[in-house]
């Protein structure tokens, strides 16, 4: 397993694209956002944990039919199922590697983007607390997401389709406790509806991810 | 003898089917008649929102159904992956067309209604908020099936779908209730406490309540003729593309 993740942080820093490209997007998606509201600084501070998480998101999104797809078009992920290693250990390997690969760099990162959009400075640990919590969330649902479409020639747009109503209850708590903790409120029921969706899909979504790429596979 | 699962078998599916459709469908067409006309012509106008609340009659059965088809979709589902029955997967599919028909009327409806009543067509109220995502679910579903080539790889991915989507609709639900805080009112229609008589405040005046009685009714009744014309429809579809493979291999 360990061999496992280590093979697929490796591939994700060789082959380019895979630390720098959602950063890349992150950075641009928070760029674009003052071109298009205007860049009064009181309204963008007021925005920023809700964009950045969004940002964030959509990010992730981006860099999900990577997961899967390439391992299936060199059939890797046919010797990886038929290998002693149970199904559901492999999924959620992946879905390690992927948070490893897109979701920390964003939580590294957001910090500085908060700087862009002017983030209230009681916000920068809330956000990147709120992040650190809630990526590997979505993560894990859009591995989900991608064993769904791993079949599916061109299907990243389905993809897209079919994860981000998955995503809702995430990008609510999540965004809701970084401007809860931006603006000085109670925070304790966003982290812990956040918290318990995270730990409930590392729980339970492998072993659906896991049963939808047997099938895919059969 | 007589056990459930023997509607399994499509032959005596399709058979039940032409019997229960043309029944099905013209109770329906009775009931939506006398409720819609009874409703829209022979009730007063509410004395606050005047003739405006004439469009509870569609909005509220096709709200109720738009929520109880994907429960529906839900079991069906369940009862393929652990029983294998081809035609409990097939309703599924034939009743998501109808759920996703139904979440558009309810949008919809819901949005001429909110007009003159909230003075806006959309606001980011909960239920609102909650439809729209279920109608989104409804999208992704319908997508995934259209998307695979494989019959049963498909029924079998969307079926794991819709159990998640289950979850994270449920989830969706709260998650925008907490959200934001709503203009919609609460259930008033089907309450506990309003049918044994308890509360009777905030419940509809039964002047509305038959009308509507009457329409979800035939919503409920014209859904279960659509649900068995679509399946039937389905196995016919597939018989034929049986034959067809069957003809080029021969």
């Amino acid at each position: 397993m360990i061999a496992l993740l280590a093979r697929d942080l490796r591939l994700a820093v060789r082959a380019g694209g895979g630390f720098g490209l959602g950063l890349a997007f992150f950075l641009i998606v928070v760029i674009l956002v003052p071109f298009s509201v205007g860049p009064e600084s009181g309204l963008l501070s007021r925005i920023a944990p809700g964009i950045l998480w969004l940002g964030a998101l959509l990010a992730c999104l981006l860099s999900l039919d990577r997961i899967l797809a390439l391992d299936w078009e060199d059939g890797t992920l046919d010797l990886v199922a038929t290998s002693p290693l149970p199904l559901e250990g492999v999924v959620a390997i992946k879905s390690l590697a992927h948070w490893l690969t897109t979701g920390l760099p964003l939580v590294v990162a957001a910090p500085l983007f908060g700087l862009l959009l002017n983030l209230p400075v009681d916000g920068y640990l809330w956000l990147v607390f709120s992040l650190l919590i809630g990526t590997p969330a979505l993560s894990v649902v859009g591995t989900f997401g991608a064993a769904l479409t791993v079949g599916i020639k061109r299907g990243g747009l389905l993809l897209s389709l079919l994860v981000l109503p998955l995503y809702v209850p995430t990008l609510i708590f999540g965004a809701e406790l970084a401007r809860r903790g931006a603006e000085g409120q109670a925070t304790t029921t966003p982290l812990l509806m956040l918290a318990g969706i995270t730990f409930g899909v590392i729980a339970l979504l492998p072993f659906a991810s896991a049963l939808v790429l047997r099938i895919n596979l059969r | 003898m007589n056990s459930i699962w023997e509607y399994a078998n499509p032959v005596k599916f399709s058979k039940t089917a032409g019997v229960v459709v043309p029944w099905a469908s013209a109770l329906a067409g009775i009931c939506l008649f006398v409720g819609l006309v009874w409703g829209f012509f022979f009730t007063p106008d509410d004395f606050r929102q005047g003739s405006t609340v004439k469009i509870i009659y569609l909005h509220v059965p096709s709200a109720m159904m738009a929520i109880n088809i994907w429960v529906m979709m839900l079991v069906a589902s369940l009862v393929w992956l652990i029983r294998r029955h081809h035609v409990s997967v097939l309703a599924a599919k034939g009743a998501a067309t109808v759920g996703v028909v139904m979440t558009l009327i309810a949008l919809f409806t819901g949005a001429v209604w909110g007009q003159p009543m909230w003075g806006t067509w959309w606001v980011w109220d909960p239920r609102l908020t909650s439809f729209l995502i279920l109608f989104l679910f409804y999208l992704g579903y319908l997508a995934l099936w259209e998307a695979i080539d494989n019959p049963d790889t498909a029924a079998d991915l969307t079926s794991v779908l819709c159990i998640v989507g289950s979850v994270f609709a449920l989830l969706s639900r709260y998650a925008v209730n907490f959200w934001n805080q709503g203009l919609h009112q609460g259930a008033s229609v089907m309450r506990a406490g309003a049918v044994t008589g308890t509360d009777t405040e905030e419940k509809v005046s039964n002047i509305f309540f038959y009308p509507l009685l009457l329409c979800i009714f035939g919503f409920v009744l014209l859904f279960v003729a659509l649900v068995f014309l679509r399946t039937r429809t389905e196995i016919h579809k597939r018989r034929t593309s049986a034959l067809l493979a069957r003809e080029r291999l021969g």
